[in-house]
């Protein structure tokens, strides 16, 4: 047991203590040290326990570490422990004077208009950029730009897959949080699918009215369960984590499901169609390449099919699942976007108005 | 006396210089250098105004919340609850302020506000109070579950009222706003720390007065340290229990008030970031003392602060161990944590003269 504390015993603990301390101290050591001299400097400070949701914040990073590696810029992340800290970490990489601060996730739109206002030579760049007040949708201030994708027209292309790989004409989409943001990958699914099969069934669900739809695959699975009952044979998601409910539903029922934002093959294996993938990555890069060659402007970037923002994947071993003849009619409709002669809705009341 | 005070500070400055040492230890194995680390943690805290007003921002909730957990355990009880009482105030302070008409003066609106957090937090910590005197069932328990029960009805109620393509209610109306402290420090520009530290100061203040001054924090620290002795002496100790945990949960509930009327003027999904659960950790390396948890506060604030600083060098997770190898030292250095675990007195004293014993020739 223990035994009362000596004053001589105190001391001696103390100073023992107070040695080790000054002998780690003391260890000469060059970590990876300071930037090379005339790199440019980037720094990214993701959502509160974004950093490894294999989706979103990964793609992010992805584009910052090609930039580390193909243009040789020094970069920092930060991952916030709290709220605040989205705004602190934007802080304090704009006071330390970096040439570039990347937010990534439309909750740090508010966030970064302040930062950007106060530190006006430090260039800002949000990824899902969105900002309305009374009048609508807020531009950002001339150093930062907002990196925005069309949703939509990714979706437009895995909702014609989906059509064409459904025996019994019907498909499902399940959202995540149902807000705008989440209703333009349901208009262009739909949009779609309307497309190759004008009377093709398409089931639609929501997991529900907060964030905590993004994170329910318990939700997800019950959803997805319920539109593989009712005769769908694809199910397509745009519900971060909740999807992964979706995969298990498709797993379990023999059935096809659709990811999203990055390839999610991984996740289901033999059940995975396609994914639509959102090129974080791309945009990210883009936007560091544009600081370094001096050509930055700040506003509104619009990532799409034509600037390679949004895509599907057709991948090797994934030949199986899209036969060639639906690939070329997809691939129709994608050049059909490109070059302007479709526009693909970004709300489901320009799908079916009424 | 003298003695005592040393003695006292022992733990915590032996606790400091062993995560110190792990802090270095671990920097050292990661490759960077601990001196570059602690240049950085400074620059990043108290070594500039922004960083002292972020520190002053982030120790203000746990600040309450240490409170909250304190005076409870002044009164032998664990209140784990602080997260759930400090998210219902946040809500009750934002619904309340964006409820008020716009016009409304600060002088009426800000006594409302602040009334609708603390009532909101004590009426969770008065549910458990209660159970504990009618049921019988253990505080810890109950705080427990009710910080579950609470996550759960932010979400079901946030769909409600969060503003659209947000996660965050309506903005609470001008009067019911805390001004920043940047208003009148200009150098703190940019931090978020806010009048609702001074606050915390008077609660603070107030809980001193109201334990060492006063007849009911008599009672109170009778019923912590001997409840069958406070039995005997007359004290209705399951109404003592209860607004003890009210009067905890309220202190807690205030803790919202940080963010809502003095950062944002709205509530935010997620907002609080685990600072309940930390002021455990915060009354505790206190003495479950105003005084000390202040401190307390203050240095769990610079922790959180500088790990944002030094993430440059170390990533997230080793942050996360470092904030928790301070913990672990803590509860390790602390005689008073154990005390309160054995919940016999009679136990107490019979252990510590076996002790006596065997500490003899």
């Amino acid at each position: 047991m223990a035994r009362p504390a000596t004053p001589a015993r105190c001391i001696a603990i103390t100073l023992a203590l107070v040695a080790l301390n000054a002998g780690l101290l003391a260890v000469r050591w060059h970590g990876r040290g300071a930037p090379a001299e005339g790199a440019l400097r980037v720094g990214l400070v993701f959502d509160v326990g974004g950093r490894g949701d294999k989706s979103f914040n990964d793609a992010a990073y992805a584009g910052v570490a090609r930039a580390q590696a193909e243009l040789g810029i020094y970069a920092e992340f930060i991952e916030p422990g709290e709220g605040s800290d989205r705004e602190s970490g934007i802080r304090l990489l704009a006071a330390r004077g970096f040439d570039l601060v990347i937010g990534v996730g439309f909750i740090f739109s508010d966030d970064m208009i302040g930062v950007a206002r106060d530190y006006p030579q430090v260039r800002f760049a949000c990824v899902d950029y969105a900002k309305f007040d009374e009048h609508g949708f807020v531009l950002p201030p001339p150093n930062m730009v907002a990196l925005k994708f069309r949703e939509e027209e990714g979706s437009y292309l895995v909702g014609a897959v989906a059509a064409l790989r459904s025996p019994a004409r019907t498909v499902g989409f399940v959202g995540g949080m149902d807000i705008p943001l989440i209703r333009k990958f349901e208009a262009g699914y739909r949009a779609g699918v309307r497309r190759v099969c004008p009377d093709c069934r398409v089931l639609v669900a929501y997991a529900g009215t907060s964030s905590d739809a993004f994170k329910n695959p318990a939700r997800g699975k019950e959803l997805a369960l319920a539109q593989y009952a009712a005769g769908a044979d694809v199910v397509f998601h745009a519900a971060g984590s909740t999807g992964l409910g979706v995969f298990e539903a498709a797993r379990e029922r023999g059935r096809l499901a659709i990811g999203v934002d990055a390839d999610q093959w991984d996740e289901a294996p033999g059940h995975l169609l396609t994914s639509m993938t959102k090129q974080v990555d791309v945009s990210v890069l883009e936007t560091i390449r544009a600081v370094r060659e001096g050509r930055f402007q700040g506003g509104l970037r619009v990532f799409g099919l034509r600037e390679g923002g949004v895509d599907y994947v057709y991948d090797e071993p994934r030949r199986g699942m899209i036969p060639a003849d639906v690939r070329a009619q997809v691939e129709a409709l994608r050049a059909e976007i490109i070059a302007g002669r479709v526009r693909v809705p970004s709300t489901p009341a320009e799908v079916d108005p009424g | 006396m003298r003695t005592t005070l040393v003695l006292r500070a022992l733990p915590p400055l032996w606790a400091a210089l062993c995560a110190l040492a792990a802090a270095s230890a671990l920097t050292l194995l990661h490759g960077e250098s601990p001196r570059e680390l602690y240049r950085l943690l400074w620059a990043g805290t108290w070594g500039s105004a922004y960083g002292i007003g972020q520190v002053l921002f982030k120790a203000t909730p746990l600040l309450f919340c240490g409170l909250g957990v304190a005076m409870a355990l002044r009164a032998g009880l664990f209140n784990i609850g602080a997260e759930g009482q400090i998210t219902v105030g946040a809500f009750a302070a934002a619904l309340s302020g964006a409820a008020l008409p716009a016009a409304t003066p600060a002088w009426l609106a800000l006594p409302t506000v602040l009334l609708c957090a603390f009532g909101a937090g004590a009426a969770l910590g008065a549910v458990a109070g209660l159970f504990r005197w009618l049921a019988g069932a253990h505080e810890v328990i109950v705080t427990m579950m009710l910080n579950f029960v609470v996550r759960a009805a932010m979400v079901g109620l946030g769909g409600h009222v969060f503003l659209r393509e947000s996660v965050h209610t309506a903005p609470v109306v001008a009067g019911a706003e805390l001004p920043r402290l940047s208003r009148y420090l200009p150098a703190l520009h940019g931090s978020a720390a806010n009048a609702s530290l001074l606050l915390g100061l008077l609660v603070c203040a107030g809980c001193a007065l109201l334990l060492s001054r006063t007849r009911a924090g008599f009672v109170l620290r009778t019923l912590g340290s001997n409840e069958e002795a406070a039995r005997a002496a007359g004290v209705h100790v399951g109404r003592t229990w209860t607004w003890a945990l009210a009067l905890a949960g309220g202190v807690a509930g205030l803790g919202g008030t940080n963010f809502v009327l003095g950062y944002k003027h709205y509530y935010e999904d997620g907002f609080s970031g685990g600072v309940g659960y930390m002021g455990i950790a915060v009354a505790v390396l206190g003495h479950n003392r105003p005084l000390g948890v202040l401190l307390a506060a203050l240095l769990f604030g610079t922790l959180s602060q500088g790990g944002l600083a030094v993430h440059a060098l170390v990533p997230r997770e080793l942050i996360d161990v470092l904030t928790a190898v301070v913990l672990l030292t803590l509860a390790a250095s602390q005689p008073a944590v154990q005390r309160l675990l054995q919940a016999q007195p009679g136990a107490r004293r019979e252990k510590e003269q076996d002790e006596k014993d065997k500490e003899g020739p």
